[in-house]
């Protein structure tokens, strides 16, 4: 099963819509509560930093027999240093984002946490590529 | 381990979702964490079923339900607005509002056996 979303630029208050979507359809399919939540929360954070770093982006998740396939594509300011992204504590967050909870410098590193597989690929000045799997 | 239901009579809270929802108050919490910062209870509260914060935005009620958490209580006495009301009554998390700040909610649930 295919699934694909837009996330649009400063939509603060939309900020998780897709996540929140993609796991009503785990829900339904009857994926195990403790699965649903690693991919809900890897996922969460990424459109989270999708909204609040880049201008948003697309969101593709597959659903497939033995696994949960995520990419995130966005065309923003990519990341300088990705090796200090990925550390817990290092953020570039926005007031803007730290008033709504986030930018505590945990997003890429609960992602890594979450999922079986975690790449990140970005590019200054042209944009990030995150991919996650989590194996069902 | 207690009921939402006892959770509110023990910070005096007021329940702010839909009254068709109250049979959900005898819904159990066996844990419980304090955090207004979003990207902590995301990384570190897994498990948890109760979430109090003075965060009062959308992103709070989104994050107890990426955590499967059942209620938020909102502290200080904040009155969350109708869409963040209306956003918790969608996802089936209960929201209730005490006048306790937070170190002090979270002292009252601890004592009364919630850790």
């Amino acid at each position: 099963m295919k699934l694909s979303y837009t996330v649009l630029e400063g939509e603060y208050a939309r900020a998780g819509e897709a996540s929140s979507a993609v796991k009503k359809v785990l829900k339904q399919l009857a994926v195990p509560a403790n699965v649903i939540r690693k991919i809900a929360v890897a996922m969460f954070e990424a459109e989270i930093n999708m909204v609040i770093h880049a201008n948003g982006g697309v969101i593709d998740v597959d659903i497939l027999p033995d696994k949960v396939f995520i990419q995130l594509v966005d065309t923003g300011p990519g990341i300088p240093d990705i090796e200090k992204a990925k550390q817990e504590g290092f953020s570039t967050a926005s007031d803007e984002a730290r008033d709504l909870g986030f930018g505590a410098g945990m997003g890429i590193p609960n992602m890594m946490k979450n999922s079986d597989f975690f790449n990140i690929k970005s590019e200054v000045g042209k944009g990030t590529t995150v991919e996650i799997a989590v194996n069902l | 381990m207690m009921t939402i239901k006892q959770v509110g009579e023990i910070l005096n809270a007021e329940v702010l979702t839909a009254p068709d929802k109250t049979d959900k108050l005898d819904m159990e919490v066996d844990s419980a964490c304090g955090a207004d910062l979003m990207s902590d209870v995301l990384a570190f509260s897994a498990g948890h079923s109760l979430l109090l914060t003075g965060l009062l935005n959308l992103q709070a009620i989104r994050t107890a339900e990426m955590m499967d958490m059942r209620a938020v209580v909102f502290v200080r006495g904040k009155r969350p607005t109708q869409d963040i009301i209306d956003l918790a009554n969608d996802r089936d998390v209960i929201l209730m509002t005490t006048k306790y700040n937070l170190y002090a909610a979270c002292g009252m649930l601890y004592i009364n056996g919630l850790h």
